[in-house]
């Protein structure tokens, strides 16, 4: 008895393009395909005879050229005479600044309310949800608003801290001044200063960067002893006491080069119409800080609870069980198993926060969208390339931190088969 | 065994139940669990109960000497003066009289005052429309009414003839013709059909004839421009629009994301990690800005429909997002259990995959949905008068200028009222929709 080997051979027909599901969806990508590039053609064929009708080409040749304005908050050199591009820059580097601000602030204050909506205390558990129902229902540009005004209308005029009676007085032991032209906080300077580093375009300081590089490697020689330390208990059973160790290498050698390079605080006082010295935080930095921390502080809150909901009650009875303290319970059990649902919707709101910068305008906080997709479009003329620069950075800027989210995201997730 | 009644020192009889203690009942013992139960409790109980009585006494004197009646922030002021609500800051009193004042154009905007009528019905209907999708127990007859609500609502909102709503609805009715009357040749030639049809139509036919059936039978009503649209009548506009328009685009770019196809595949991943990636405000500033690069010269449609686009685009991104984690949730096996039953792709998405995954997926939805709506008030950074905009606009009057936080609380409110009661809404749906046993 012959056996059939298989399906009859069959004869490729043109119909099966359309009805056999093995070819279909190459005749459907390529429809697709078709579609797209008429679509991309037909765009930039416009976009073509548009720039022929208006006159203009397509370069970007305006970022080399004088920038002709002014930008209140520089972290970098930076005047009228300086180029777009180098704006941009400006721009950019305060976006990033107010990013990082915000995103810090976020963070530790959404950690908070979110683990204090859980508490027990019914004033506290009330006051969290309030809170974090007022902010999340409200725009995020009408707190900027709110925030500003406050700073604005609400805060004394440097004029109020003169006389000998003033109707203000700055805070933290005559340290700080809010006024309605900004926050005036002491600012770090060196007697014995290094310099700065002159790279072209940044010129950071020299100091700083050897206490960053001072501090780096004190948290590396303290880990090292840490890990000593853990390498001794897993042979003898006896942890060393290592706390001691452990603060004169983070703080000794810090303490010991601010001491060589002359360490003082430069206080803002009033001189004439205004504060003078220190660093001044603007209002518009200020709002938008606050601003975007608090909205953003209360989604955390929410991501936080749903986290450590999500870490089942059997958890935590079964670190009981094996006698541990609740603050250990929190710290080497809960707090591992919550950070893995945390970290993913932490990471998009870090991002939200950052594009949420884009509001500055409405304080007149210059940030990215403000210097390059605002005054120097005006100036120039270019929308389509300072909207496509501009659109290009900010993807950049996402993408950087979801990528470098995801890494720590990978390393912490749960290691399954 | 002893006998235990002879015992004399056995009592014989129950005794009465005693009460607790005070300290274990009512008040006290809720006091001293939920507020002092210890050091760190105390100290944040009292805490909270300092902040409470600061914000109080900060906000409580304003908000009790509230003055309603007044055209002009410095009548108010006056009045406050009179009534002796002054404190060392000056007169302190909140002027609800702006909002009195300008309750109209915090609403409708610039809108032409004789045609208040017209936004205020199109928002009466628009609860009629909006009703049977939200709730099953509104009889199913009322969704042919949210079908046409929105020609309806344009032309109230936008007037003009009659004739252009109508011929663009003929659109989706030509579509529906061709899907039914060339399902007889199969669903692949039906879909092309019911998709190119009204395209063609839209392009080619919708202009002539809408023009010569108002050229026969001019019915009209008065034209309002763009530019007088504001206030929340634009926010809703702009909201509404955007959540009907993105669910369906992104539950297509969600199935996009996990098609098989490299090419489907890869266009709905860069599409979505571009909208995701770059801020709302680049997109309307392209929307207003760059629209008219890349049209054909002359071309120049209105910049609502051009803000709705970018909106509903940016939430499609959002949205696609939140339903691939529905999609993902979903156990393997129901994929496979449709197969089994020999359903079709479409099939199994409409029947078995989706009603799943959207369930899911649905606080998701409605935090983007959430998010779209209060990201209307982005809308000011490109000229358009949304209520933000509006109490700048306010200010900018000199009966008004200097008020900020009556305006602020009052927009504010307006906001929380409908974002709180979209939020709640989701969780009534979750329980509606709840299905398993826990």
């Amino acid at each position: 008895m012959a056996m059939d080997s298989g399906a009859p051979k069959e004869s490729f027909r043109l119909s099966m393009l359309l009805y056999d599901s093995r070819y279909r969806s190459y005749t459907i990508q390529i429809f697709v395909l078709f579609g797209l590039m008429l679509g991309a053609a037909w765009l930039v064929d416009n976009t073509v005879k548009n720039l022929a009708a208006l006159g203009k080409d397509f370069s970007f040749s305006f970022l080399w050229n004088v920038s002709g304005y002014d930008i209140s908050q520089r972290p970098i050199e930076y005047s009228s005479t300086s180029t777009h591009a180098r704006a941009a820059i400006v721009g950019l580097l305060n976006t990033i600044i107010l990013a990082i601000m915000g995103c810090v602030t976020a963070t530790i204050l959404g950690v908070i309310a979110g683990v204090l909506r859980l508490s027990k205390n019914w004033i506290v558990a009330r006051l969290m949800t309030i809170y974090i129902e007022t902010f999340r229902n409200i725009p995020t540009l009408l707190w900027i608003l709110v925030f500003g005004a406050i700073m604005a209308e609400a805060m004394p005029a440097p004029r109020d801290f003169r006389g000998d009676d003033p109707v203000a007085t700055m805070s933290v032991f005559d340290s700080v001044a809010i006024t309605n032209r900004g926050v005036y906080i002491p600012a770090p300077q060196f007697e014995r200063s290094l310099g700065s580093l002159d790279l072209g375009v940044v010129a950071p300081s020299l100091d700083a960067i050897a206490f960053i590089i001072v501090v780096i490697l004190s948290f590396w020689a303290n880990k090292r002893v840490l890990r000593h330390a853990t390498a001794v208990q897993n042979a003898t059973g006896v942890r060393p006491v290592t706390w001691w160790k452990s603060i004169l290498i983070l703080l000794l050698p810090a303490i010991l080069l601010l001491l060589a390079l002359g360490f003082y605080l430069d206080y803002p006082a009033l001189r004439g119409f205004n504060f003078q010295g220190g660093i001044q935080l603007r209002s518009s930095l200020i709002a938008m800080w606050l601003g975007l921390s608090v909205y953003t502080a209360a989604f955390i809150a929410e991501n936080v609870r749903a986290g450590i909901q999500a870490i089942s009650h059997g958890q935590t009875e079964a670190a009981a069980a094996l006698g541990m303290q609740p603050g250990k319970t929190m710290r080497l059990v809960i707090l591992p198993q919550a950070l893995r649902v945390i970290i993913p919707p932490l990471i998009s709101q870090y991002l939200n926060l950052t594009k949420n910068t884009s509001l500055g305008l409405a304080v007149g906080y210059m940030d990215l969208r403000s210097t390059l997709g605002g005054i120097t479009i005006n100036q120039t003329g270019r929308e389509l390339e300072g909207m496509m620069l501009m659109m290009l950075i900010y993807l950049t800027l996402s993408l950087l931190i979801s990528s470098a989210m995801n890494v720590y995201n990978s390393r912490v997730k749960l290691k399954e088969r | 065994m002893s006998d235990t009644n002879t015992l004399t020192y056995v009592r014989k009889e129950m005794l009465p139940e005693q009460a607790p203690p005070s300290s274990q009942i009512g008040v006290v013992r809720w006091v001293q669990e939920n507020l002092f139960s210890g050091i760190l409790n105390s100290v944040l109980t009292i805490l909270s109960i300092l902040a409470v009585i600061w914000i109080v006494l900060s906000i409580g004197p304003w908000l009790m000497s509230s003055i309603w009646n007044s055209g002009s922030l410095s009548e108010c002021r006056e009045i406050l003066a009179a009534a002796g609500a002054v404190t060392e800051h000056g007169t302190s009193g909140a002027c609800w009289g702006v909002i009195k004042e300008r309750w109209p154009q915090l609403m409708f905007g610039f809108y032409p005052s004789e045609l208040y009528w017209r936004p205020t019905v199109t928002f009466l209907l628009m609860i009629v429309a909006i009703a049977p999708v939200l709730f099953p127990s509104v009889p199913r007859k009322v969704l042919w009414f949210s079908l046409a609500y929105p020609f309806l609502a344009f032309f109230l909102l936008w007037g003009g003839s009659i004739w252009v709503p109508i011929t663009a609805a003929l659109g989706f009715g030509l579509g529906y013709a061709a899907l039914a009357g060339l399902a007889s040749f199969g669903t692949l030639y039906s879909t092309a059909a019911a998709v190119i049809v009204p395209v063609l139509y839209w392009l080619y036919g919708w202009a002539p004839l809408s023009d010569g059936l108002t050229a026969i039978m001019p019915i009209a009503i008065e034209q309002v421009s763009t530019s007088d649209f504001g206030g929340f009548t634009l926010s809703i506009i702009i909201g509404l629009s955007g959540i009907a328009l993105s669910l369906p685009l992104g539950i297509l770019f969600a199935l996009g994301r996990q098609s098989n196809m490299v090419l489907i595949k890869s266009i709905s991943v860069i599409f979505i990690e571009f909208i995701r990636g770059v801020p709302l405000i680049t997109l309307l500033f392209t929307a207003s800005l760059l629209l008219n690069y890349f049209l054909p010269p002359g071309t120049n449609f209105d910049l609502i429909l051009r803000v709705i686009i970018m909106v509903t685009l940016f939430a499609t991104a959002y949205i696609a997002e939140v339903i691939r984690g529905g999609l993902a949730a979903l156990p393997r096996g129901q994929y496979e259990a449709a197969d089994a039953l020999g359903l079709d792709y479409w099939r199994a998405q409409r029947l078995i995959i989706m009603p799943q995954a959207l369930k899911i997926s649905i606080p998701g939805i409605v935090n983007t949905f959430i998010g779209l709506f209060k990201d209307t008030t982005l809308v000011v950074f490109i000229g358009l008068m949304d209520p933000i905009g509006l109490a700048s606009a306010i200010r900018a009057n000199s009966a008004w200028q200097g008020i900020y936080w009556e305006l602020f609380i009052f927009i504010g409110a307006v906001f929380w009222i409908i974002c709180f009661s979209m939020s709640r809404y989701s969780m009534h749906l979750e329980r509606r929709l709840k299905t398993d046993h826990k």
